[in-house]
C-alpha cells in the first residue's frame, strides 16, 4: 500500500463525493488526477496531497473531487450491444431506411464519450455500405467538463485497454507521449451537446437507436419512469434503446417492452417490430 | 478449465499475472523465455499464452512467428503483455499473429477485459 497520499485521497472522496476508492483502482487516482497535478506544477500525486495538506485550498480540492466524479465509460462496454448493433440492426436500418437514407443515434449520456465513439468507429467500418447516407450521432452529457472531454478525444492507455480492440486502437489512435488521441474522421462523426435528461428531448429530433445505458440507476423511481417516458417520444415507432446490461424498464415503465431479454434491448409497446428484429 | 500460459521473465510479473488468471478460472503454466514457451507448447498447446517482449534467449515476437508454424500452433489465443507501448509494436504483434496486445502496467481489469474481447472468458 503506497503511503500517505492513497490514504488522503480515499478519505477526502469518501467523505466528500461519496465515492469508495480500493487499493486496486490506484490506477484511476493516477489517470484522473495527474492531469489536475500537472495543471497546477506538481510532477505526482505525493507532490500534489502534499500541498493540499500544507495550504488548505478548496477550489483545488472542488477540482481533484470532480475530476474523480465522471461517471465510468468504456469502448465496447458489454461487447454484446455493439455487435447487436452492427449485425442486426444496422442492416436492418439500411433496409427499412433506404427511401430517407437518413439513421439518426443518440447516446443519452455519452460521459468521456467512449460510447458515441465507439459506434462512429463502426460505422467507419461499414463506410463502403453507408455511401450516401447520413448517420448522425448526437451525444449528450449534462457536465459541460466531461463534454470538453469527450471533445478532446485524449484517452489514457488504461482507457485505450479497456474495452478497445488493439485493431481500432492501431487505426483510429494516434499516440502522444502517455496519451492516445482519436483521429479526426471518427470525431466528427460525433455532434456533442449538453442535455439534461430531465428535460424534453424532442427538440433534439427523432431517433432510430437510443442508448441510455448504466443512467438510470442514479435516478430514483419517479424520475426513471419520467426519462424513460420522455425517451420514447423522441424514438421512431420502430426505434431501439438500449440500457445497461444490469437495468430494466420492468416495474418502471409501460412504454417500452424487451426485445431480448437479459440484454437491455427495448422497443416500444404496441408498435411494429423494432430494428432489432428481422421483418417477416 | 482453459490452460494459460504465462511467458515473461520477471517471475514477479508471472505471479501476479497467475493469480489474477487462477482467479478468472485460468489453469496456469509459466515459461520464463520464448523458447521455454516453445517447448511447453510442443508438449502441449494451451488455449491461451500470455506473452512478454523482451526476453532473454528468445523473445515474444519471435516465440509468436514459431509458434504460428507449428501444427496446432494457430489455436492458441496469444496476448502480448509488454512495455513496449507504441503503434509500431502493436502493428508488428498484429502482423506476426497476436490476438490481443496488453500494454503494462495492467491490473486485473484490463486482462479479464482482453480476454473477454477474444472470446476467452
Amino acid at each position: 500500500m503506497p503511503s500517505g497520499y492513497f490514504a488522503y485521497l480515499h478519505d477526502l472522496l469518501k467523505q466528500r463525493s461519496g465515492l469508495l476508492v480500493t487499493p486496486d483502482k490506484m490506477y484511476l487516482l493516477e489517470t484522473r488526477l495527474m492531469p489536475v497535478a500537472r495543471k497546477h506544477g506538481y510532477r505526482n500525486l505525493q507532490e500534489l496531497v502534499d500541498a493540499m495538506v500544507a495550504v488548505p485550498d478548496e477550489p483545488l480540492t472542488v477540482e481533484v473531487c470532480e475530476a474523480m466524479n465522471t461517471h465510468e465509460s468504456l469502448f465496447f462496454r458489454d461487447q454484446a450491444p455493439f455487435e447487436m448493433f452492427q449485425e442486426t440492426i444496422l442492416p436492418e436500418l439500411l433496409k427499412r431506411r433506404a427511401a430517407q437514407r437518413r439513421i439518426r443515434i443518440w447516446c443519452a449520456a455519452c460521459a468521456t464519450g467512449q460510447e458515441p465513439y465507439s459506434l462512429a468507429m463502426i460505422l467507419e467500418q461499414e463506410v463502403k455500405r453507408l455511401e450516401g447516407w447520413k448517420v448522425e450521432i448526437i451525444a449528450t452529457d449534462i457536465s459541460h467538463s466531461v463534454l470538453e472531454r469527450a471533445k478532446e478525444a485524449v484517452f489514457s492507455q488504461f482507457e485505450v485497454q479497456r474495452g478497445l480492440p488493439m485493431q481500432y486502437l492501431v487505426e483510429h489512435f494516434k499516440q502522444e507521449g502517455e496519451y492516445w488521441r482519436l483521429s479526426r474522421a471518427i470525431r466528427d462523426r460525433v455532434r456533442f451537446r449538453p442535455f439534461n435528461l430531465l428535460d424534453d428531448p424532442r427538440p433534439l429530433g427523432r431517433f432510430d437507436v437510443v442508448m441510455c445505458r448504466n443512467v438510470l440507476i442514479y435516478f430514483d423511481m419517479e424520475t426513471k419512469t419520467r426519462v424513460l417516458h420522455a425517451i420514447s417520444g423522441a424514438m421512431a415507432e420502430d426505434g431501439v434503446l438500449f440500457l445497461g446490461s444490469s437495468e430494466s424498464t420492468i416495474g418502471i415503465t409501460e412504454d417500452f417492452w424487451p426485445v431480448e431479454a437479459g440484454r437491455g434491448v427495448y422497443k416500444r409497446t404496441d408498435t411494429p417490430p423494432s430494428v432489432a428484429e428481422q421483418m417477416n | 478449465m482453459k490452460t494459460c500460459l504465462i511467458v515473461d521473465d520477471s517471475k514477479v510479473i508471472r505471479m501476479v499475472a497467475k493469480k489474477i488468471l487462477q482467479d478468472l478460472e485460468f489453469e496456469t503454466q509459466e515459461a520464463a523465455d520464448g523458447q521455454e514457451a516453445l517447448d511447453a507448447c510442443k508438449a502441449s498447446m494451451p488455449e491461451a499464452v500470455l506473452l512478454d517482449w523482451n526476453m532473454p534467449v528468445m523473445s515474444g515476437i519471435d516465440y509468436l512467428r514459431e509458434l504460428r508454424t507449428l501444427p496446432g500452433g494457430d489455436k492458441p489465443v496469444v496476448v502480448f503483455c509488454t512495455t513496449e507501448n507504441d503503434i509500431e509494436h502493436i502493428q508488428e504483434a498484429i502482423e506476426a499473429g497476436a490476438n490481443e496486445y496488453i500494454m503494462k502496467p495492467f491490473d486485473s481489469e484490463i486482462i479479464q477485459a482482453k480476454f473477454t474481447q477474444v472470446g476467452l472468458l
